[in-house]
């Protein structure tokens, strides 16, 4: 049998070595469709009956995951246009709502192109390598998104990072690879573990002081961040100064799956002619499509629930800050509760379900080790009396692990890091 | 400059911050997650460029780059009279 049992324990061992030091990651069962009320089942598999809990662990920003417009859209798309297209995009994958999608998203995002991929995780994977050449260099910041960092590993040009959202230490970056053909500075526009945002302002400048290119990962901003919900360009007033964004569908933008590059045409083009998540995998689904056309028409129409969010944030940073929680600052729908300890963060999620809030613990090596995290994500879809159901909570559980108004230094002297 | 004292500032330059304070011999860089094993890659080149060797890329693990003392191996591996 060529799954010996030397395989198999191999294996066996790994997992189990997971299990011994807290990193193995358990799955909970959600009984409803996606929102701020759900049904979980916890653990799971033993016959728990799912309980109802607020989701503050989403991506869904803007609470458009299960909108009914959203949903009639993507029934009707799915009537129209089918489950699937069983092709590539440049056989005979491309349906004309799969243009309109990306016609739409370069008009939101304000740029000259977009070009679809099935996720924002093969967008990042197969950008680098289509648009660069060993001649040329990438330089990251540290804090980017895992399939960037993949994407970087797949792409031949030369890599070299730069100290998180450390401006001067990008400079002496780019003085250093003066001599590259092409420079890119690639970032996230607002980082998905701490909530900041990406100095892009800064990093233009930079950029045209150095001749680079900038690459921005929205992922985490798309459809809210900035006035009109552009993203981090918005925000930074640098608005058509990015070469190149990537970003997903699976979050603020309907939350089903789906990414794309969006950019400079050329560069969107070789994308379409070389990137090979784009070129190897399925179209994305039409039903997907439709949402999503749906989608951008909502968030192209009304700021209404971004700006709600932004409502949404604001409450809950200062609900958070007055029960005297130690918070990284920040100003998105990201919002660290700070515990450091790893298993601190584990016991006060798990506390914290028990008291209808759904969140999760986040460590080391997610995060930084000692610096273990609730990562709290607000919704357009969180009304105030959520809001004030979470900050009771909360109160109370911090309270009882005899957090509330420690600081840092005092929370680690209590629990270690 | 002594390679241990060269290392040492290195590192502290392009990896830690201002107030930190510098790492020890035997201090863990990598495995502790002061340095990840991505941006270990401006270690690899300074190396290279100081001591004007090619470190091969199956050498530059990150448990070879875990310490400084193992780093300070891993350079007289190919420059046996670096001090």
């Amino acid at each position: 049998m060529a799954y010996s049992d030397k395989a198999r324990s191999q294996y066996q061992e790994i997992l189990g070595g997971l299990s011994e030091k807290g990193l193995f990651k358990e799955e909970r069962y959600i009984h409803s469709m996606q929102g701020v009320e759900i049904e979980v089942e916890f653990p799971v598999g033993k016959g728990v009956k799912p309980a109802p809990v607020l989701n503050f662990c989403a991506n869904n920003y803007l609470g458009l995951s299960s909108h009914p417009d959203v949903v009639a859209a993507a029934h009707e798309g799915l009537g129209d246009r089918g489950y699937g297209m069983s092709s590539v995009r440049f056989i005979c994958g491309t349906q004309d709502i799969h243009r309109t999608l990306e016609n739409k998203l370069t008009s939101f995002l304000e740029t000259e192109d977009t070009v679809l991929f099935p996720s924002c995780m093969d967008a990042n994977a197969g950008l680098f390598e289509a648009v660069l050449t060993p001649d040329d260099v990438m330089l990251s910041d540290r804090l980017v998104h895992a399939s960037i960092v993949d994407g970087m590993k797949l792409c031949s040009a030369k890599y070299d990072t730069f100290k998180h959202s450390d401006m001067k230490h990008l400079e002496r970056k780019l003085q250093e690879f003066q001599t590259a053909r092409q420079r890119m500075i690639i970032t996230d526009g607002v980082f998905s573990m701490d909530g900041d945002t990406a100095k892009l302002d800064e990093i233009c400048e930079l950029a045209d002081k150095y001749d680079a290119m900038v690459m921005v990962d929205d992922s985490h901003a798309s459809g809210f961040i900035g006035k009109r919900g552009k993203g981090t360009h918005e925000a930074c007033g640098v608005l058509g100064r990015i070469d190149v964004i990537t970003t997903t569908l699976g979050k603020a933008l309907g939350g089903a799956s789906g990414g794309c590059v969006s950019g400079r045409k050329e560069m969107v083009e070789m994308c379409r002619q070389k990137a090979r998540p784009y070129l190897f995998s399925n179209s994305v689904a039409p039903v997907i499509v439709a949402g999503a056309n749906k989608v951008l028409d909502l968030i192209s129409a009304s700021t209404e629930r971004r700006d709600k969010l932004e409502w949404n944030t604001n409450y809950w940073r200062e609900g958070l800050t007055k029960a005297g929680l130690d918070l990284k600052a920040g100003n998105t729908p990201i919002v660290p509760v700070m515990l450091y300890n790893a298993k601190l963060a584990q016991d006060v999620a798990r506390d914290l379900f028990y008291e209808g809030i759904y969140v999760i613990g986040f460590f080391f090596p997610v995060v930084a080790n000692g610096a273990a995290r609730i990562r709290t994500q607000l919704s357009a879809a969180h009304d105030k009396h959520h809001l004030d159901k979470a900050l009771e909570a909360f109160t109370k559980i911090g309270d009882k692990y005899g957090i509330l108004g420690l600081k840092k230094d005092e929370i680690i002297a209590k629990y270690g890091m | 400059m002594a390679m241990e004292e060269m290392i040492t500032q290195y590192v502290k330059d392009e990896y830690l911050e201002d107030d930190d304070d510098a790492p020890g011999l035997d201090d863990p860089l990598i495995s502790s997650g002061i340095v990840d094993s991505f941006s270990m890659v401006s270690l690899k080149t300074f190396l290279e460029n100081k001591y004007d060797i090619k470190i091969p890329d199956d050498k530059a693990t990150p448990e070879a780059f875990d310490t400084v003392r193992k780093i300070m191996a891993l350079v007289r591996e190919y420059r046996p009279e670096a001090q």
